[in-house]
């Protein structure tokens, strides 16, 4: 990795000099940072590090998770570590799933000005802006699905002149459609009932006493789904 | 972007595809599994680990980097600290912020008592956030939580604690419904079958899941729901030492405040340490598929106040982390990938061994393969891996499957310009999970009392080997039972006079034992400079 090409980036502002193979979250360990904040997972799951940046003799600003985006030559950059965006609180229990429950907790949805920005901004590439109108309209389904890859980077909502923290409503969303739309799972409901009627219990306890020659020989001429 | 040399290998890999379709490598015999991990797994590596001169388990072998943070000085030793100045005064501490810590403070906070999350970086960052695959449950009418413990026996080497798997597989069926009660939005047929499959070594198709977003979408729910209810997080603030009090019962936690490197006192009557694995560690030199906090700080702080570790020496190395691009060397490929019917490939386009057996013999057939036979296949930067090859799946599960079922494998391999669905992807072991940790009961408490442990930072459950599927049920298994016992067992406590007297002695153990050092720990943060010197 040593004889790797350098670049010149610049971490808010202060220029390092980087091999060009790293991520923008490994060059910064490299320039010498022990980061706090702008990392969690390291793997794109987590949305931890949010992170701004403009190539030098560019205008446009662009967005990425810093941790599987590679660096590039003149990269003016800063992270993202929080964006305070509002959580609204509810009771799933209580809640309807339909576009009065967005109105109720989220009315903010219906002031978007088509902009765009969210969409624009997110690093999962995902149709964010669809999904707010999939929100607007009750069609909490489709908003579920089509903001599930969402890391909740908070890259959106700091974006967006609306004032909406879309991250959040499609977790309501998607909440909603778990519990109510999705289709309900009798075979789940049946083996949780067995189980509150410890029909399992004594096939388990005949197991858990058996020596281990006993087991082993059931494991291995255990019979298995094709 | 595959090199041009690599491109040529791949050619290797197209040639044989046809012929592979719908032909299945056979499984090994218990023999053939048992020689290939005593030769090639990094467990049976005895240069890996050291015998611990001091504690609970004096004379037990533990991964050396783990050895190092253990037989170390704790971080309070030259600081003095008011301990009757208490910052947090609540009924359950939990120390840690991923899927068993928000579900033990879900079941907690349903007694009635007061709970306080504490945890190193943000709420949810944690091991859950990154679990990709499934989880297991034997809901299904063909399967029962009978058929599920054999599976977890088998698959830890029958070493497991009895009384913990079968708590693990019975409340299986119970947590599914629980989540699915809560939003987590699961795969699932039009009539609301659970779409289901294959885990290595499992016996029935039992593994659900959220597309490979299983548990980001689980984790995002509990949050949310922690959120929902109120309860209290404090963020960037790790425990660094657990508080005693005079009858040496768990009674709290030290914090510190990362930001402004204070120290903070979080008294409790009871504690629940769910601070998960150890991946940053590194053992022997292996890439981690971990989250950035996962340094062991758990062990450490539980075993300086008297808890038990218990299969501390196994570890779990994933079979299939990323071999390229270098850029996210490591990371997970979900053991979906095969379940889906990815096949692992050597240089010369040939299988090696059934796909899925259970991950310790899959990850060694694996490094055989690459250092035993010479069959791996060379990266730019030195790395050897071998191909898995995906663009299987969409033969055997019709276009379209990859992009459905596996959107972030997809979208993660896409950002470096590999097309998964058309091209393999290349692979090496990676450090994944400790199997073992502190010893509960299956309440989750430790020996040390007051004191609970859920969550990867346990030990027992999984004996010597974890299955798929089965980490993302532990954590919520154990973190909701110790949750609610500890719950219910603060509301019978009064709490004496806090000290760090355990600490203190610990560090003079240290000496007496021979141990000079100027190590501290917990490690808290992973240091990495790249290559930098």
């Amino acid at each position: 990795m040593s004889q790797d090409q350098m670049v010149d980036i610049y971490i808010l502002g202060k220029k390092y000099s980087v091999p060009e193979s790293l991520t923008i979250m490994d060059s910064m360990e490299y320039a010498g940072y022990q980061l706090v904040r702008g990392c969690g997972c390291r793997s794109g799951f987590c949305g931890a590090c949010a992170t701004i940046y403009r190539i030098k003799g560019e205008k446009e600003l662009k967005v990425c998770l810093a941790c599987q985006t590679k660096v590039q030559d003149g990269m003016y950059l800063t992270q993202l570590p929080f964006f305070p965006g509002d959580k609204r609180q509810y009771d799933l229990e209580e809640l309807e799933p339909n576009a009065d429950t967005m109105m109720q907790l989220y009315p903010e949805i219906y002031s978007c000005v088509g902009c765009n920005s969210c969409t624009k901004g997110c690093p999962q590439g995902l149709n964010v802006m669809q999904y707010i109108a999939y929100a607007q309209r009750g069609d909490l389904e489709k908003c579920a699905h089509e903001s599930f890859d969402c890391v909740m980077c908070g890259i959106c909502a700091s974006r967006c002149p609306a004032n909406i923290t879309h991250y959040q409503v499609g977790l309501l969303a998607r909440r909603l459609t778990g519990k109510y739309l999705a289709p309900k799972t009798e075979h789940l409901q049946t083996r949780v009932k067995e189980i509150n009627e410890h029909k399992h219990d004594l096939p388990l306890q005949e197991l858990m006493q058996k020596d281990i020659d006993e087991i082993k020989e059931l494991y291995n001429l255990r019979d298995i789904e094709k | 972007m595959y090199t041009a040399q690599m491109r040529e290998l791949i050619k290797k890999v197209e040639a044989t595809r046809t012929k592979r379709v719908g032909i299945q490598f056979p499984r090994m015999n218990p023999d053939e599994r048992q020689q290939v991990l005593q030769e090639y797994h990094p467990d049976y590596r005895d240069s890996g680990f050291r015998c611990l001169a001091l504690g609970v388990n004096k004379g037990c072998k533990v991964p050396i980097e783990l050895a190092d943070l253990i037989e170390a000085k704790s971080r309070l030793e030259n600081i003095e600290l008011d301990l009757s100045k208490i910052d947090y005064d609540v009924d359950v501490l939990i120390i840690g912020g991923g899927g068993a810590g928000a579900a033990a403070a879900l079941e907690a906070f349903g007694q009635g008592v007061k709970v306080l999350i504490a945890t190193k970086l943000r709420f949810g960052d944690a091991n859950t956030m990154m679990a990709e695959g499934g989880i297991q449950a034997a809901d299904k009418p063909n399967d029962s939580p009978a058929q599920h413990y054999l599976d977890v026996m088998g698959g830890g080497h029958y070493t497991n604690v009895p009384e913990l798997a079968a708590a693990l597989v019975k409340d299986a069926p119970g947590v599914i419904k629980w989540l699915n009660d809560l939003g987590v939005l699961f795969d699932k047929d039009q009539d609301g079958t659970m779409v289901t499959t294959h885990g290595g070594g499992t016996s029935r198709k039992r593994m659900h899941a959220a597309a490979d977003y299983t548990g980001a979408e689980i984790m995002r729910v509990l949050r949310d729901e922690v959120q929902n209810q109120g309860i209290d997080v404090v963020e960037f603030s790790p425990a660094v030492d657990i508080l005693l009090d005079e009858d040496n019962r768990a009674a709290g936690a030290v914090l510190c405040n990362l930001e402004t490197q204070e120290y903070l006192i979080a008294r409790a009557k009871t504690v629940i340490i769910a601070t998960g694995g150890a991946g940053r560690l590194h053992y022997q030199g292996f890439p981690t598929s971990n989250h950035y906090g996962a340094t062991a700080d758990g062990l450490v702080m539980g075993y300086r106040a008297g808890a038990e570790l218990a299969f501390a020496d196994t570890i779990q190395y994933h079979p299939t982390g990323v071999a390229y691009p270098p850029q996210i060397f490591g990371a997970l490929v979900t053991e979906k990938v095969r379940s889906l019917g990815a096949t692992p490939l050597n240089i010369d386009g040939e299988q090696f061994v059934f796909h899925l057996e259970t991950r310790d013999v899959e990850a060694s057939a694996i490094i055989r393969e690459i250092q035993g036979r010479n069959k791996g296949i060379e990266t730019p930067t030195g790395v050897k891996g071998v191909w898995l090859d995906t663009p299987l799946i969409e033969i055997i599960h019709g276009e379209g499957t990859i992009e459905k079922r596996l959107p972030g494998m997809l979208r993660m391999y896409a950002k470096f310009d590999i097309d998964m669905r058309k091209e393999p992807i290349l692979v090496y072991p990676t450090l994944h999970y400790q199997n073992g940790g502190l010893l509960i009961d299956e309440h989750g408490q430790t020996k040390v009392e007051n004191l609970y442990v859920a969550g990867e930072a346990a030990g027992g459950i999984h004996g010597r080997n974890r299955l798929m599927g089965n980490s993302l049920l532990d954590i919520l298994v154990f973190g909701r039972r110790a949750g609610e016992h500890a719950g219910a067992k603060s509301k019978g406590i009064k709490v004496k006079k806090l000290n760090l007297d355990h600490v203190k002695k610990y560090n003079k153990y240290l000496e007496l034992s021979g141990i000079i050092t100027n190590r501290v720990s917990p490690m808290v943060l992973p240091h990495y400079t790249h290559g930098r010197e």
